[in-house]
Parts: structure tokens; C-alpha cells; sequence
């Protein structure tokens, strides 16, 4: 009889752990999914201005980037420290935006190629004469659409 | 000895751990990007065919010059940035021949005739900062946004901007979108965005 006797003591019955893996892995999807990889990392010091009467950018993958700005501190060494365009991993000219919008155009498909748009995300110190020869450029092989990339804040901001 | 069938259970006692282990990985290389930013579409290289070369009178033009120190002078004006959306938007909707019924402006028949005639011509030198450039930007979108926002409201009683964000947005319905186009086109040709950027002007 005793043998089976229960322990009536008066402790709570620990909380079961098993659903923890559940919770976790749950979020853990949820991170996965919304994750995005960055396929290109930045060279170049790029804090972007702010405006207020922004347009979200829809569809990345209708998006190229360029970027441009300062090289960050460990390439001012080899690429001084007047901005640099960066197209994908390296630093580039002016010249070079022309083909590389082509290059990226051709790997995007078909029905696509008409409404790509190039997002310009360009360090707030940046000079315009560097953004108008992009500007050019991109006139050149008539990628007309694009998207000055901004942070979402008050516009006077950049001023200071 | 009494031995069962089969073989032990594994202890997954620790799943948990390795499922924290990723989820920190993930949550800590995370970056939910919002990408967002000003709209423009860069003139053509080659000027469309067959089109003559159209005058425009001066008055329709809205000249806003940028310095490299960041000055601005709109219509000949140095004007202060905080105060060129005033000015941008007294300009569009100025109406001077009479001919906009729905403008509220002044009628000065020194500026624009029309909303639809009026030009804002934008001119940044080489050496302006891009920040500079952008809040100016910024700044003659927001006068365009106000006024259509102004004619949303009157038509149909609601923003201009919430109209086209909708319409932008993939997950909206089909058939709102066919309504909101309708809607979004006609504001938009009351105040259509004749944003023209000069080349730069090379240091001087």
C-alpha cells in the first residue's frame, strides 16, 4: 500500500517547459521570414537625409541601388575622402553607372525591366556635382525613374 | 534483465536552447528595412519627336536657384528655405488669366496663368549639399502635396496622399484601385508636378 502512496506535499507543480521549443521556434520563423540579407555591404558613409513628404518603395526586387558618400575610415586611406559612388561591392565612377544599370537590367526579367527604378541613397554631405553626373548617366540609358532614398523626419533637419 | 523494444528516446531538452541560439542569430543580423524616399523622373536625353520647341513665358516659370552655401533664390528673391513652400504653392495657384476655377490664389497676372502652365524650375550649383538639395526637394513636393491635397478634400473628402498610398499599395484590392486611379488622375492633372532640374551650373 504504501508503495503507492502519493507525496501530498504542499509544492506547486513545476510549469511545464515542453511548449518553450514551440514559442522559440515560432519566433525564430518569424525572424527568418523578415530577414533580409544584405548582399552588398557599405563602403561608404551614408547617414541619408530626411524629408517628410516621402513615397514608400515598393517590390525590391524593381529596385537597384547606388550608393554614395564618404569612403568610411578604413578605405579613405586608398580612396581619399571625397565621396565615391558604390555600385554593388566596389567603388566606381561616374562613367561606370551607365553600364552597371544596364548589367543590372538584363539579370532582372523580362516584364520587369521597363518599371525598375534606381534608388540614389546618397550621404546627406554629398555634393550634387557627383549626383548630377549620375543624373546624366542615368539619362544616358534612360533609367528615368528614380527614388532620392531618405529617412522619414523633418526636412530641415539636413540643414544642420 | 528486462530490456524494451526499440530504442531510447532522444532528449530534446535542449531544441530549445539550439532555437534560441538561431533566433538570436536572426534577430540580431535583422534589418526591416523601410526603404522610402522622393519620386522623381529624370527628363529624357533626346527630346521627344516632332514637338516644337514650345515658349514659355517667363511668368510661368518659377526659378528657384541653389547656391553652393546653401542660399536660395526663388523668382529672383533670396528666400529662406522654411519659407519657399509658401511661396512655391502662391505661385501654383495663382490662376492669373482667370481661366482655374478652382484656384484660391491672388490672380496676380505677373505670375503663373495656370496651374497646369506652371513650371518650377529647379537649378542646384555643383558644390550644394545633397541635404541642402533634398529639403528643397522636399519642400516644392510638399507645395504640390498641399494643394492636391486641398482639392481632395474639397472633391472627395479626403487626403490626396493617403489616396495614392493606398493606390500604390500592392495589397489593396482591385477593384478600390480601379476607383482610386480615376481619382488620383484627376487631382493630379489639376495640379500636375512640372518639376524641371536644370544642369548644374559649374562653379563660378
Amino acid at each position: 500500500m504504501s508503495k503507492f502512496s502519493k507525496k501530498k506535499s504542499g509544492e506547486l507543480p513545476p510549469v511545464s517547459t515542453a511548449s518553450l521549443p514551440d514559442i522559440v521556434f515560432m519566433l525564430l520563423f518569424f525572424f527568418m521570414t523578415v530577414t533580409v540579407m544584405k548582399d552588398s555591404s557599405l563602403k561608404v558613409e551614408n547617414v541619408l537625409p530626411n524629408a517628410n513628404e516621402v513615397k514608400k518603395l515598393e517590390k525590391k526586387d524593381r529596385v537597384i541601388y547606388i550608393y554614395v558618400g564618404k569612403p568610411t575610415q578604413e578605405f579613405q586611406k586608398v580612396f581619399g575622402s571625397e565621396p565615391k559612388i558604390q555600385l554593388n561591392d566596389k567603388f566606381a565612377n561616374p562613367s561606370e553607372v551607365g553600364d552597371y544599370i544596364l548589367a543590372e537590367r538584363a539579370k532582372k526579367s523580362q516584364e520587369l525591366q521597363n518599371v525598375l527604378t534606381t534608388a540614389l541613397k546618397v550621404d546627406k554631405n554629398a555634393n550634387m556635382g557627383l549626383i548630377s553626373d549620375i543624373k546624366q548617366e542615368l539619362r544616358k540609358v534612360n533609367a528615368l525613374k528614380v527614388n532620392y532614398t531618405t529617412y522619414e523626419g523633418d526636412a530641415f533637419r539636413n540643414l544642420q | 534483465m528486462a530490456r524494451r523494444a526499440g530504442a531510447p528516446e532522444v532528449n530534446a531538452g535542449s531544441m530549445a536552447d539550439i532555437a534560441f541560439l538561431l533566433l538570436i542569430f536572426f534577430l540580431v543580423t535583422t534589418t526591416i528595412e523601410t526603404d522610402a524616399g522622393l519620386d522623381r523622373m529624370l527628363p529624357p536625353m533626346e527630346p521627344p519627336e516632332n514637338v516644337e520647341d514650345v515658349v514659355i513665358k517667363q511668368k510661368n516659370i518659377f526659378q528657384v536657384n541653389i547656391n553652393k552655401n546653401g542660399q536660395l533664390l526663388a523668382d529672383e528673391e533670396l528666400t529662406d528655405l522654411k519659407s519657399l513652400r509658401a511661396k512655391a504653392m502662391a505661385f501654383l495657384d495663382n490662376g492669373g488669366d482667370g481661366s482655374c476655377n478652382y484656384c484660391k490664389g491672388k490672380k496676380n497676372s505677373e505670375s503663373s496663368d495656370n496651374p497646369t502652365k506652371a513650371i518650377i524650375s529647379l537649378k542646384n550649383d555643383r558644390e550644394t549639399k545633397y541635404g541642402t538639395y533634398i529639403t528643397v526637394q522636399n519642400e516644392l513636393v510638399g507645395a504640390y502635396n498641399d494643394l492636391r491635397n486641398r482639392e481632395a478634400q474639397r472633391l472627395y473628402g479626403r487626403k490626396f496622399t493617403d489616396m495614392e498610398a493606398e493606390y500604390l499599395n500592392p495589397e489593396t484590392a482591385q477593384n478600390v484601385k480601379d476607383d482610386l486611379k480615376e481619382k488620383v488622375k484627376k487631382i493630379q492633372d489639376l495640379f500636375p508636378q512640372k518639376l524641371s532640374e536644370a544642369e548644374t551650373s559649374t562653379a563660378n
